[in-house]
């Protein structure tokens, strides 16, 4: 009754509950797809996924269920990371070297040995001659030149696919960690607040009704203002540099930014926040903003985000003259600190992997400064960083 | 009662499947997509060739699901007690139905396609589950409890602006059109222009796709912008020669408007086309 199948492809990460599985079974009985291995690949993949992000788990799932391999070793092996097998280069081996790693057993056993050293590894590996990986000699991986190796993902040489699920057209949308504009601005709208202000321009039913029969039932129509998102938002970007690298995250996340908040102010920076910002990079050198003067300017009730990788040499933040584009009577740091007392809420979003934090020092005086509110600038990040703004 | 594309739309294997599992157990269907792939057209095409009426609800950014059942305007009616109207008396009068109403009130099957489901709140599919699980709902005003008479077939697009939740994707199919590969787009192009050079299409699907691959491009060009182009390529009836020549590495396409629809892509291709020309000079 497919319960074999149903397992093998939520344990290999697709989200399915047991209403779909149903439905399958009620699909079949209605003859949709009869003894045709396509039809019923092209059916459960309409009924089981809801995602196209999961097309590529299921493939996987699908091909291991009906090559019969049921055991779960064997879908532990079919999650191996995609980017430890890429193609990085081609890698040459002279005829002497390939004769001397002819042979190294029959097919089972080659088999067994995978297993064993998929378990101890537990890294992306390259080259080399024992570990998984792409280009090396190993019998196991992708692109090598081990003539009885196994294949492991990736680009299949000459041979053509037969089956569709093994084609894994949906590779490239199997991507668990994407941020993109919409997934921004999901995150964003945790950082509503509604608020009914400005001009009345919607009908206020209960209002009106109550007001009617205070009037005797005369009617006397009551307006409100519409509800809108009144959230007020000040940002500060760091450009240029080390941020090079990650100009399409933060367009991406300016774009969603702009489009989500009303009231949206912002300013760039270099490295550090010094006692001026400007608001346009063409014109950074005559046209400067004090930040004294936004602090006056704008209510402690604004949200101040920062986006930066904090990472610079730590005397740019801590002295007065760090800073390496000018002379700074103040240290960069009493800027940020100073900031951060005026408004109530402030986070930072970085775009450096939270892995890296610790190793630089100035980006842990940074977080120091920001009281810990630093957060990696991804989907988690950015929700977690958000939901603190909105505390 | 099977689809299988009809002579205005190619249909492929998977999508054929997709929209007979939603025929045969009467569950909505999503369709997600690149933009220009031949969503809503879908829902156009089936009821075509079901012979269904087609009732669609395009949805909007103010867009409430209360609105695809019913409307109560209450201010017309407290306007016409004012004035003695006799219509007053019924409420059933002030009651505007909504699409959802339409198709469940319908005697026969008919496709409700709820277009671009994304741009409405997030909240907008939740407050649609028992109405598409059960297809019916209860009308407060009246008192009356609307159910399908048919079940209708419905097709839900959603461009992926915004995430649908769990319990919604639950209750429905899902179905994501891949970008057509070549056998499938010569099938589309035939469909629309089946007088159209064979040579001319070969031409400039090699150009379509080499577009396509350019890294880097906001927009890239899909199906519907590719007829669009073909279209313009025919009335204009250029010299064959001019698409065999124009590589895009060396210069950008004839009436690259009709493919592109962003300064910057037009800009990235110009540039990259500069870069070549200057490479060759050298």
């Amino acid at each position: 009754m497919l319960i074999n199948l149903f397992h093998t492809v939520r344990s290999s990460g697709v989200p399915c509950t047991l209403r779909e599985l149903l439905d399958l079974l009620g699909a079949l009985e209605k003859n949709l797809a009869f003894a045709d291995m396509e039809d019923f690949y092209f059916l459960s993949r309409t009924i089981l996924v809801k995602d196209e992000k999961n097309y590529d788990k299921f493939d996987r799932a699908f091909e291991i269920y009906f090559k019969g391999i049921e055991t779960l070793e064997d879908i532990f092996e079919a999650l191996i990371p995609e980017d430890w097998l890429r193609k990085a280069f081609e890698k040459e081996l002279d005829p002497e070297e390939l004769k001397k790693i002819q042979s190294l057993g029959g097919l089972e056993k080659l088999l067994e040995e995978f297993k064993k050293r998929l378990e101890e590894q537990k890294e992306r590996h390259e080259g080399g001659n024992k570990w998984i990986g792409t280009n090396g000699t190993s019998p196991f991986g992708n692109n090598g030149q081990n003539p009885e190796g196994v294949r492991v993902g990736g680009e299949g040489g000459q041979k053509k696919a037969v089956k569709v699920w093994e084609q894994r057209q949906f590779q490239n949308l199997d991507d668990s960690v994407e941020i993109g504009t919409r997934n921004i601005k999901v995150a964003l709208r945790r950082l509503r607040k509604f608020a009914r202000q400005s001009t009345d321009y919607e009908l206020d039913m209960d209002g009106t009704i109550k007001s009617t029969a205070r009037n005797a039932g005369i009617l006397d129509i009551n307006m409100i203002p519409e509800r809108t998102n009144h959230v007020k938002v000040l940002i500060f970007f760091d450009v240029g540099g080390s941020m090079d690298p990650y100009i399409k995250l933060c367009e991406e996340l300016f774009s969603a930014l702009k489009t989500e908040f009303k009231h949206l102010k912002y300013f760039y920076f270099h490295n550090c926040v010094y006692e001026s910002v400007w608001e346009d990079n063409r014109r950074r050198t005559q046209e400067r903003f004090l930040v004294q003067d936004i602090i006056n300017k704008y209510s402690a009730d604004y949200k101040v985000i920062f986006v930066g990788d904090a990472t610079m040499a730590p005397y740019e933040i801590t002295n007065a003259g760090g800073s390496i584009e000018h002379w700074n009577e103040e240290p960069g740091g009493a800027t940020i600190k100073r900031l951060c007392e005026h408004f109530d809420r402030a986070a930072w979003l970085n775009p450096v992997p939270d892995d890296h934090w610790d190793y630089t020092s100035s980006l842990c005086i940074i977080r120091e400064l920001m009281d810990n509110r630093m957060f990696p600038l991804t989907l988690k990040g950015l929700e977690e960083g958000m939901s603190e703004l909105s505390k | 009662m099977k689809f299988t594309g009809t002579k205005n739309y190619v249909s492929t294997e998977d999508l054929s499947m997709a929209v007979n599992a939603t025929i045969a157990l009467e569950r909505p269907l999503i369709i997600k997509g690149e933009p220009g792939t031949g969503k809503t057209l879908l829902a156009i095409e089936v009821a075509e060739s079901l012979g269904m009426e087609l009732i669609e609800w395009h949805i909007k950014s103010t867009t409430k699901a209360s609105q695809g059942l019913y409307e109560y305007d209450a201010v017309t009616r407290l306007r016409d007690s004012q004035l003695g109207d006799e219509r007053v008396k019924d409420i059933k009068n002030y009651i505007k139905k909504g699409k959802l109403w339409e198709a469940f009130e319908s005697d026969k099957q008919v496709v409700l396609l709820i277009d671009e489901i994304d741009k409405a709140d997030i909240e907008f599919p939740n407050d649609l589950l028992q109405e598409l699980d059960r297809m019916e709902f209860y009308c407060y005003e009246t008192g009356e409890t609307i159910k399908a008479k048919k079940r209708p077939l419905i097709i839900i697009t959603s461009n992926n602006e915004k995430e649908l939740p769990d319990a919604f994707l639950r209750r429905c199919f899902f179905h994501y059109i891949q970008f057509p590969d070549r056998p499938t787009m010569e099938g589309i192009v035939k469909v629309h222009y089946p007088k159209i050079k064979k040579a001319l299409v070969k031409d400039a699907l090699d150009l379509f796709f080499d577009v396509r691959k350019i890294p880097g491009m906001k927009k890239k060009p899909s199906t519907s912008e590719l007829i669009d182009w073909l279209k313009l390529l025919m009335s204009d009836e250029l010299p064959d020669e001019i698409l065999k020549n124009a590589d895009t590495s060396k210069a950008i396409p004839p009436l690259y408007g009709a493919l592109l629809k962003n300064e910057q892509d037009v800009q990235l291709l110009e540039r990259l086309a500069f870069m070549s020309r200057r490479d060759q000079a050298k």
